[in-house]
């Protein structure tokens, strides 16, 4: 034992050593991180973000420096508090929740203690920023906006959140990245490479030079300068033309399926997001819940399609072989089917044969074709989900896969729909159930992209590129393949020619005679949807939405519209003007009828939307 | 000396080799500043230190050459030379870092506690090798402790708690020559009554000593023990921690107090209490399986540990030569205790056997405490890592201490 026990000893001390070694090297690697935390300092050096043009070449944004007040809390040692809050107007307790707050996420890492100075304050503070030890300026590159409009495509840039900062190794707090718009879908080819340095640092925190020699340091890559398919002067036009409106314009060159104009209103100048100004002024667009300006109508406002979507029931009804272009059907001011309520139309010629049925928008002729497209097939479910597949071509009822940042995919009801809605087979239902889908009402929503692509097709004759908003990276053209295949919808080229017909006719006899363009031949189609509101938990009518599609010219397309004003009451009251007058400031450059531009610059639909929120009873459709 | 060079235990030597060479490598990293010129410019730490191995060599040439009886016949001598110069000190001695250790001559300094203990070992020897020695003899029990306790005692004033603690290792040899077991655990408390004393305050290690002597008695609470033999041993336990304590607060002044603060890493400790221990941690934890590679350790280039070339030698080793270079050494110093301990027994002499339990017990605590704190499971206590850590001083007094055995342990035929 007296010779033992020593042995014992020694063996056992080495192998608790061991012990706690292999728990230190090997179990825990937290010491790994922390060594690195506190032995290697690393610095991001901020590229330029890529400019972007429209599709003419002007500028819409370009960058302005930035400078941001960052601090790494470890480092910060006593300063002139007082002087500090004085350059940079901040208040001392503010200052000190700030510096609190970076301590908390953490204590060896940069956080941005004041964001985006002013030019004087920077001058001014670059001077004095030796005094204050641990606090540092970092520069960054922010927007600066060559144009008022446009900031629903363009979107904006953010300090990135600590959700993505977690996902996304790229980025770290404080970094800009783009929230919305083109600034968010493009934002890898934008923001470009951050270069990096790793500096190894002493217990001092001094620099003692490049980290391994420099082998893993980077140099920044500037950001891609990208055009976009907007057209900056239409886009300009449009939301001049949707002021003191609510709504949405959509256009679309038909032969690419370039976006040429997304206009929502009321909308705002991009440049109130951008620097110190952008949270307060973020938050009061934000907080707008009446006019919702931060809300894109063209992309995600759901709306009931109205008129234009006859265009639809009639392509379906000759792609089923269930009507012919000259079969007539009459109306008496309405169209009745079983004990239900009739669905009404309005003063027209009749009995109409096709062409003549789209350019009067005849309810009754298109229930009529409806009912017999469903009612080809066996049970109305076959009937529904044949028109549901034929809707679909057409890019309808889902999301359409394009390059924005937002989006909805509107409803096209199928057969399990209604079986849920009717409680199929309890209950059975018929087309009759369905009949308001003949005239674009009923359970079919559309978002005013998606009538502007439905417009589009029928301008081409029966296929469109899905719509997009990228033209062209440092100035190659796209060749993204989903922006370069012809998608076919499932109707055959020839029923396009009567319906493209019946279009023409809206404009030379029908419902929006009032509105041709000198030397244009157009084709176009009126809407007026009803719409409901809720106003003290009652379902109370609103002025009837105004509701515009056209292409132009008829037979070589240059531009495919939607137009979509909330409350605007008839089709070619408000959305038919504005779309007249889009069409021909685009293909024209210059518009012949100042007196219809007059018109809608001084008319304003703001009493109407005041009407449900005046706790008094109104009047509709006046 | 033909004969003798067979004779001399080359496994030893090649471990010594191989923990001295490994040593300065890592002192080299650990040393290692920007303004990098020569190997040869001597103000830098480790072209001393290279320096100081070189002329180890010729050292060990001189130790292994001297007839081993010299060592015997003269450790008397040896030990009243090291007293003398250990109390010499108080007059002559110059202070660093708050400690009065050192004796400057000219651009040297020189370490005699490094010195005494291989001094003291011979003492021991020599005296338990003495023929009318026995140790179970209480009167010879007390010479034996005064011999370890005079040079102690002179090195605790300096102060340097930590060299003085290294004595307490002598109690391997007395029990392996028959001391009764309770001394080595009392010496082992006593130690740890006296560390945790100064490194955690009297209130602590009182609550701790009651709280195991209350759970003890309970324990034994069935065979009706004497609750006086508790009580006494208990109160004698806390009569110690305060009596150290005691001497600490009121027998020393501020400055002894500062000196023994920085002994044990309480003043050192510049950011908040842990703060090397922390740092050892890390720069050990961050090296991994692997390790980052020679001279390449990021926490050992920014200097994050303090000592680093010295008592925190191992943290270099930890992180750039990883768990694997770190086991290297571990095995080294086993490897190395574990061969001294085959050699002291073979030993026909008790002198020999004696002064190679001492080296053994000497090389153990230094091992045991200094790697303990680098690790981070040990107090912060300041004493260097035998052969690893830089200092002319150390490197000499353990190059003597070992190769005055590996010269007995040759000539042990000749007996």
């Amino acid at each position: 034992m007296r010779k033992l026990l020593l042995y014992i000893i020694i063996l056992t001390t080495g192998i608790i050593f061991l012990a706690r070694l292999f728990y230190l090297q090997i179990m825990d690697d937290s010491f790994t991180v922390r060594s690195q935390d506190n032995a290697i300092e690393v610095v991001y050096d901020y590229p330029q973000r890529g400019y972007i043009s429209d599709r003419n070449g002007k500028l819409m944004v370009s960058n302005q420096p930035s400078y941001d007040v960052m601090a790494i809390p470890r480092n910060l040692k006593p300063f002139d508090t007082t002087e500090f809050c004085e350059i940079l107007s901040i208040e001392p307790e503010e200052l000190g929740h700030r510096l609190d707050k970076a301590k908390i996420y953490s204590p060896i890492l940069p956080s941005v203690i004041i964001p985006q100075l002013t030019k004087s304050e920077y001058a001014y503070l670059q001077e004095k920023m030796r005094k204050y030890e641990g606090f540092y300026i970092q520069k960054r590159s922010l927007r600066d906006y060559q144009v008022d409009h446009g900031a629903n495509i363009l979107g904006y840039i953010a300090q990135v959140n600590q959700k993505k900062v977690n996902e996304d190794p790229y980025y770290i707090s404080g970094d800009l990245i783009g929230r919305s718009g083109v600034e968010k879908t493009y934002e890898e080819l934008l923001r470009g490479e951050k270069g990096v340095k790793y500096i190894q640092k002493d217990r001092f925190n001094r620099d003692i030079g490049p980290y391994k020699d420099g082998i893993y340091d980077t140099l920044p890559t500037k950001g891609k300068d990208i055009s976009i398919t907007i057209d900056a002067q239409l886009q300009a036009y449009g939301e001049k033309l949707m002021e003191n409106k609510r709504g949405g314009i959509v256009a679309i060159e038909p032969e690419s399926g370039e976006i040429l104009s997304l206009v929502t209103a009321p909308n705002y100048d991009p440049a109130l997001l951008v620097g110190r100004k952008r949270s307060p002024n973020y938050t009061r667009l934000y907080y707008d819940s009446i006019a919702q300006p931060l809300y894109d109508r063209g992309l995600l406002a759901e709306y009931p399609p109205g008129s234009p979507f006859k265009a639809l029931t009639a392509l379906i009804g000759l792609q089923e072989g269930v009507v012919d272009t000259d079969d007539r059907f009459s109306c008496n001011n309405g169209y009745n089917y079983g004990a239900r309520r009739p669905l009404g139309c309005h003063a027209h010629p009749s009995p109409l044969d096709m062409v003549p049925g789209i350019a009067h928008s005849c309810n009754s002729y298109f229930a009529q074709v409806y009912r017999k497209t469903i009612e080809k097939h066996p049970t109305p479910q076959e009937g529904i989900d044949t028109w549901n597949k034929h809707l679909k071509s057409f890019g309808l009822g889902e999301f359409m896969g394009n390059d924005l940042s937002t989006g909805r995919p509107g409803k096209i009801p199928d057969a399990e729909y209604y079986n849920q809605i009717y409680n199929y087979p309890t209950y059975k239902w018929y087309s009759t159930a369905t009949i308001s889908n003949a005239i674009g009402q009923g359970e079919v929503l559309m978002t005013p992209i998606q009538l502007a692509n439905m417009t589009a097709t029928i301008a081409n004759r029966g296929w469109y590129y899905t719509p997009h908003i990228l033209k062209s990276v440092e100035g190659d053209p796209i060749k993204e393949e989903k922006f370069k295949v012809k998608n076919e919808t499932s109707i055959d080229r020839k029923h396009f020619d009567p319906v493209v017909e019946g279009m023409h006719q809206v404009y030379k006899k029908g419902t929006a005679r009032s509105l041709q363009i000198p030397g244009i031949e157009i084709a176009g189609k009126t809407g007026t949807a009803e719409n409901y509101t809720k106003i003290d938990g009652k379902r109370t009518q609103l002025t009837d939405h105004s509701i515009f599609v056209a292409f132009a010219p008829v037979d070589n397309p240059k531009i495919a519209i939607a137009v979509f004003v909330e409350n605007g009451y008839w089709g070619s009251r408000y959305a038919g003007r504005i779309a007249s007058l889009m069409v021909e400031k685009y293909i024209k450059k210059e518009i012949s009828r100042t007196d219809m531009e007059d018109w809608i610059l001084s008319h304003s639909l703001e009493d109407e939307y005041a009407k449900p929120l005046s706790g008094e009873p109104f009047i509709i459709n006046q | 000396m033909g004969k003798s060079v067979t004779g001399f235990d080359w496994i030893t030597i090649l471990i010594y080799l191989l923990l001295v060479g490994f040593g300065w490598a890592n002192i080299y990293s650990a040393s290692l500043t920007d303004d990098f010129s020569s190997f040869l410019e001597f103000n830098q730490i480790y072209s001393k230190q290279g320096l100081w191995i070189i002329l180890s060599f010729f050292l060990i040439i001189i130790l292994l050459s001297i007839e081993g009886k010299f060592y015997q016949r003269f450790s008397s001598v040896i030990y009243a030379i090291s007293l003398l110069s250990l109390a010499g000190l108080f007059i002559f001695g110059s202070t660093i870092a708050g400690q009065t250790a050192w004796y400057q001559i000219g651009s040297i300094s020189i370490q005699p506690a490094e010195f005494a203990k291989a001094a003291t070992a011979l003492a021991v020897a020599k005296y338990l090798s003495g023929i009318q020695t026995n140790i179970k003899d209480f009167k010879h029990q007390l010479r034996v402790f005064l011999i370890i306790a005079l040079p102690m005692i002179l090195v605790l004033l300096q102060p340097d708690a930590g060299s003085a603690m290294v004595y307490f290792s002598f109690a391997f040899a007395l029990y392996r020559e028959g001391l009764h077991f309770a001394y080595l655990l009392l010496g082992f408390f006593a130690a740890s009554i006296f560390v945790a004393t100064l490194a955690f305050g009297p209130l602590w290690v009182i609550g701790g000593v009651l709280l195991i002597a209350i759970l003890v008695y309970l324990k034994n609470l069935k065979r009706r023990p004497n609750i006086l033999k508790y009580l006494f041993f208990a109160a004698v336990a806390v009569g110690f921690s305060l009596s150290v304590n005691y001497v600490f607060e009121n027998v020393f002044k501020q400055h002894h107090r500062d000196r023994f603060n920085i002994v044990l890493g309480k003043e050192v400790d510049s950011r908040g209490i842990g703060y090397n221990t922390n740092q050892s941690e890390i720069a050990i934890g961050s090296g991994g399986l692997f390790g980052k590679g020679w001279t390449e350790g990021t926490q050992t280039k920014g200097h994050f540990v303090p000592e680093q070339h010295t008592d925190y030698i191992f943290s270099t080793v930890g992180e750039e030569w990883g768990f694997l270079g770190s086991t290297f050494i571990l095995a080294l110093f086993v490897l190395l205790m574990l061969r001294l301990l085959y050699l002291a027994e073979r030993q026909r002499s008790t002198f020999n056997r004696v002064y190679g339990y001492g080296v053994i017990g000497i090389i153990f605590m230094h091992f045991l405490v200094n790697i303990g704190m680098v690790i981070g499971i040990f107090p912060t206590v300041g004493i260097p890592l035998p052969f690893l850590s830089y200092g002319g001083s150390g490197l000499w007094a353990f190059t003597i201490l070992l190769f005055i055995f590996i010269k007995l342990d040759s000539d042990r035929m000749s007996f």
